[in-house]
């Protein structure tokens, strides 16, 4: 009962959390909202014995990524950005597909049959750490991946030199 | 967390009750110790500087001058509290608020003394990096929505600072936790008494060094005290605060301070235990409780920053980015190579 | 814990030679000022990636995360073909944009990298992070010209739909793996038939949104939108490569998840694709009828021909991805020949991509529109070019399949084709040119030209080898 209860409240409050990030007209008071929603994600992480990646949910998403976000934001004519509209004027055909979309989500998850647990109980987890068991599963046998997301994100450094730090002129 | 989550699902015993009991007592303990430390670590940084700059310090208030902490709190206390006109209120309301609270939550996980400590998370160290993450929020927000220049100017050379540090800090502190092989703050504490010299700062000297520049960066102080740069921005982030919103700031600071010089007296010095040839040589020494080597190796530390201040100037802020990214950056990720091909090599994997 | 076996290396090897070797053309930027040499360079790796390639032995390792078969080996031939074509037809062309910089090489070498993996992918999640590093790689080559608004756009709206794609596939992994505990291709199907899971809502729920996610990737109707002005404010070196590249990564993908993991469904996602694939041909051709820019043109011709070969996956035999496979190498080389010419016409102050600057060009340089007349017939499907060949063994394969109500759609389309392709034609050999045009032609650009005309006209010829080693490459699927 309880977990029910506690998975409710993280469920809940996420949804509302996106909802008022989405839409509220200044995007500092958005980026505040989502910050309290990292911290919601991290919650349900940490409900599921997923300490290591909850930590890193805070420090990542929103000890890094959310202050460069909002870095953006502060240098934006917040002014001008208080009058534009919210939301493009198509936004009722968005509501009603994604409404559908979301009915056919919910029906096909009703005759979901969850596949059997795997080795990683959360008994196996705590009896070695979260971090632990993270830690040699990335290393055994997810190597392969890991090493790919390392290249993914040298990719991203690269990418932000190339677009950001190049001084070009136009050849007019 | 589990065993949290186990307690609250099965409620009702006494010793639920009891356990919420000695954590509350704990919290009050440690925050009002925590705070106490910080008022007096105000005067002794006027103190100590005073004696640099061969002055002589507050001298008024009590005998010389040691309640001048209980003087500028109530003074700070009474005074008028002055919102900007067209400030963002709620965020001007909240910002001292999240850097106070991410400071004190900290302190939740820094074990004092063997046993000691509120909450002995298996990821204390990472919980600390994302409290001091969070501090950050503070410092932007205070900046932006004061709706000032200095105000602002101070947040945007605070988030800038404290992102590019905070990730030399981090990396650090990967080799300690390479070689402690956990990242919980008591158990890396036992590793250092177990290690042969007794301290991680003497394997670790490139970590300890970054940590050391680094952690002046995180807490805003000089030589790289640039988004509260009294002589260009007036106060930086916090210059349209006053009153007590101000003294949260301050208390922030201060209390960022002791945590980072906890934080390196647990990861570099040993925390709370000596090494093991000195209480050979010297054996009484074993008896004197954990808390004074602790505390000794903090004040060191704190004394370290008052001179700090004392001597340096302020950097640019160019060569503060150039610091950060190009020298400490590199230094901790060299650190992190070496740390792990020595473990390797060690545990006969190489 | 069981103690940690190192893997076997030997089928990873092209992945890490190409790994290191981009690597070093990163740092050789440093190092060298003239940016030629790094062209050079990278053309030398794909040399020797691909004579690793050919020393590689056909095994999976890292627990059937990564396989090396025929399968990935076709598509990696036709990578590495890409990156060389690509490099060949951007040396000049680079230095008449001003974005003559050395990333660009390590970046194409990059995503070629991702797409390497994709094709090889024997695990969701290498597909996805081989997915995310071809495509991170070509939004930063969409972008590269920065001073140029058209670029940004192009990035912009590249990278946008890509990440909204990028979601679609996640949320399908996470169906499929909540479903059956897996994420490897093998054990998923597997899993399917063992529980008897064929009819259940949520596998076709994941295999849809597989579909959509990947029907951007080879840019499908109604997933196309970014495509065209993707493709015209892209650098046209880099239009070039992304429209072969990341579309034949698309297929490789598609092609294994679709047979492999969701074999078992096959009634169910061919009906899926099959709507798709129609709409895809007749939006893709219907629209690139009233365009007047050149590169937007191929945009939709490129959304067509992404059409045609959707026919050989949803034939699902062998036959028919062994068509898919030739049919995209054929691409390949008709459709970056159609660019290298394109780019030729691209001069210091004169942009060359409306469709009116080809007017009488066969006065002017008789050589570059035969050539581009060959193209243009390849792309419509007039024998004797190799498009006509690509065209035809997908059709075959689908009509064994028993689609041929869907053939003759397809080829009422092609005749549709014909009117934009030929129009280009028509402007070239009988306008009289309004303005004089110069061509910026250059060795590399001349053995680019060379490869890619001759290969259209040889394998249009004799197709059996290209068909018979696509053969050879699926049997082993």
């Amino acid at each position: 009962m309880l977990p029910k209860l506690f998975f409710g409240y993280y469920a809940v409050v996420i949804i509302v959390l996106s909802l008022l990030v989405v839409t509220r007209k200044n995007p500092v008071h958005s980026v505040m909202w989502m910050l309290l929603l990292f911290f919601h994600i991290a919650g349900l992480y940490l409900f599921l014995n997923a300490e290591f990646i909850a930590a890193i949910q805070i420090i990542v998403y929103a000890g890094a990524i959310l202050v460069l976000f909002l870095f953006v934001v502060l240098l934006l004519n917040l002014r001008e950005e208080l009058l534009i509209e919210r939301f493009i004027g198509t936004w009722p055909t968005a509501l009603v597909i994604s409404v559908s979309l979301l009915i056919l989500v919910i029906r096909a998850i009703q005759d979901m049959a969850l596949a059997p647990p795997g080795n990683h109980s959360v008994d196996a987890i705590q009896a070695e750490t979260h971090t632990v068991a993270l830690g040699k599963i990335l290393y055994t046998d997810y190597l392969f991946p890991f090493e790919i997301a390392s290249v993914v994100l040298l990719i991203a450094i690269i990418g932000a030199l190339v677009l950001a730090k190049r001084k070009m002129r136009s050849p007019q | 967390m589990n065993t949290i989550l186990e307690t609250i699902i099965a409620p009702g015993s006494i010793d639920f009750a009891l356990a919420i009991g000695i954590i509350l007592v704990k919290i009050a303990v440690v925050i009002a110790i925590a705070l106490l430390h910080v008022a007096y670590a105000t005067y002794f940084e006027r103190k100590v500087i005073a004696h640099m700059q061969v002055r002589l310090g507050p001298r008024e208030v009590g005998p010389y001058g040691l309640f001048q902490p209980f003087a500028d709190g109530i003074k700070l206390f009474f005074k008028e509290d002055i919102i900007p006109a067209k400030a963002d209120k709620p965020l001007f309301y909240l910002s001292p608020v999240i850097f106070f609270i991410a400071a004190l939550t900290s302190l939740a996980v820094l074990p004092f003394f063997d046993g000691f400590v509120i909450a002995d998370l298996n990821i204390g160290l990472l919980f600390l990096l994302a409290m001091s993450s969070l501090g950050a929020y503070g410092i932007i927000l205070s900046g932006w929505s004061s709706n000032s220049k200095f105000s602002f100017l101070g947040g945007l050379r605070a988030a800038s600072q404290v992102i590019s540090y905070e990730i030399a800090m981090g990396l650090s502190l990967v080799g300690v936790m390479i070689m402690a092989g956990s990242l919980n703050l008591s158990d890396i504490v036992r590793a250092q008494h177990a290690y042969p010299t007794g301290v991680f700062v003497i394997p670790q000297f490139l970590g300890f060094f970054v940590f050391v520049v680094a952690a002046f960066a995180e807490t805003n102080r000089l030589p790289f005290d640039l988004p509260e740069a009294e002589s260009e921005l007036v106060a930086g982030y916090f210059t349209e605060y006053s009153g007590f919103r101000f003294a949260l700031f301050f208390l922030g600071e201060y209390t960022g301070m002791l945590i980072m010089s906890s934080l390196l007296a647990l990861c570099f010095l040993g925390g709370w235990t000596i090494p093991r040839f000195i209480t050979d040589f010297i054996p009484f020494l074993s008896a004197v409780p954990g808390i004074v080597w602790f505390l000794m190796k903090v004040y060191a530390f704190m004394f370290f920053y008052y001179w700090v201040r004392a001597t340096l100037p302020r950097y640019r802020y160019d060569q503060l980015m150039a610091i950060g990214w190009k020298l400490l950056i590199p230094l901790a990720l060299i650190n992190i190579l070496i740390t792990g091909l020595v473990k390797a090599w060690i545990k006969g994997l190489l | 814990m069981p103690e940690f076996v190192m893997p076997d290396l030997a089928p990873v090897m092209p992945e890490i030679v190409m790994t290191i070797l981009a690597l070093v053309t990163l740092i050789a930027d440093i190092i060298f000022k003239r940016k030629e040499t790094l062209a050079i360079l990278s053309i030398a790796s794909v040399v020797l990636v691909f004579f690793v390639l050919f020393g590689t032995p056909f095994k999976t390792t890292f627990n059937g995360m990564f396989i090396a078969d025929g399968y990935s080996l076709f598509f990696k031939l036709i990578f590495l073909l890409n990156v060389v074509l690509t490099v060949l037809i951007s040396m000049r062309y680079l230095v008449i944009e001003r974005v003559n910089f050395g990333e660009y090489y390590s970046l194409i070498l990059f995503a070629t990298l991702g797409m390497m993996l994709m094709a090889s992918a024997g695990d969701l999640i290498v597909l996805y992070l081989g997915l995310e590093l071809m495509a991170l790689s070509t939004y930063i080559l969409a972008g590269f010209i920065t001073y140029d608004m058209k670029s940004n756009e192009a990035a912009m709206k590249y990278f946008l739909l890509g990440a909204f794609a990028s979601a679609f596939l996640l949320y399908g992994i996470s169906m499929i793996y909540g479903l059956t505990g897996t994420t490897d291709l093998n054990a998923i199907s597997e899993y399917i038939i063992l529980n008897g899971l064929t009819a259940n809502p949520v596998v076709m729920l994941s295999m849809i949104l597989f579909a959509v996610a990947f029907s951007f990737k080879i840019a499908a109707v109604p997933f196309h939108m970014w495509a065209p002005d993707a493709y015209e404010g892209a650098p046209t070196s880099v239009t070039a490569f992304m429209s072969v590249g990341p579309k034949a990564a698309g297929f490789a993908v598609l092609g294994r998840v679709f047979l492999i993991a969701f074999g078992s469904v096959r009634m169910d996602w061919s009906a899926v694709l099959i709507p798709i694939a129609i709409l895809t041909m007749g939006v893709g051709n219907i629209v690139a009828l009233s365009q007047t820019n050149i590169k937007r043109m191929l945009a939709y011709s490129s959304i067509a021909h992404a059409g045609y070969a959707l026919l050989g996956i949803i034939a699902g035999t062998g036959e028919g991805l062994a068509s898919v496979m030739n049919y995209l190498l054929i691409y390949a080389f008709m459709n970056i020949g159609a660019f290298a010419v394109i780019i030729m016409l691209r001069t210091e102050g004169f942009k060359g991509d409306t469709i009116t600057d080809y007017e009488g060009l066969a006065k002017s340089h008789p050589l570059a529109a035969a050539l581009m007349l060959v193209f243009m017939f390849s792309l419509t499907g007039i024998p004797p070019t190799a498009g006509f060949m690509g065209k035809l063994y997908i059709f075959m394969s689908a009509v064994y399949a028993g689609y041929t109500w869907l053939v003759v759609v397809a080829v009422i389309f092609s005749a549709i084709s014909a009117y934009f392709y030929l129009r280009i034609v028509m402007y070239m050999y009988m306008r009289e040119p309004k303005e004089s045009v110069s061509l910026a032609a250059t060795p590399a650009l001349g053995i680019a030209l060379a490869i890619t005309a001759a290969a259209v006209i040889i394998i249009g010829v004799l197709p059996s080898a290209v068909v018979s080693f696509a053969r050879a490459a699926v049997a082993g699927f």
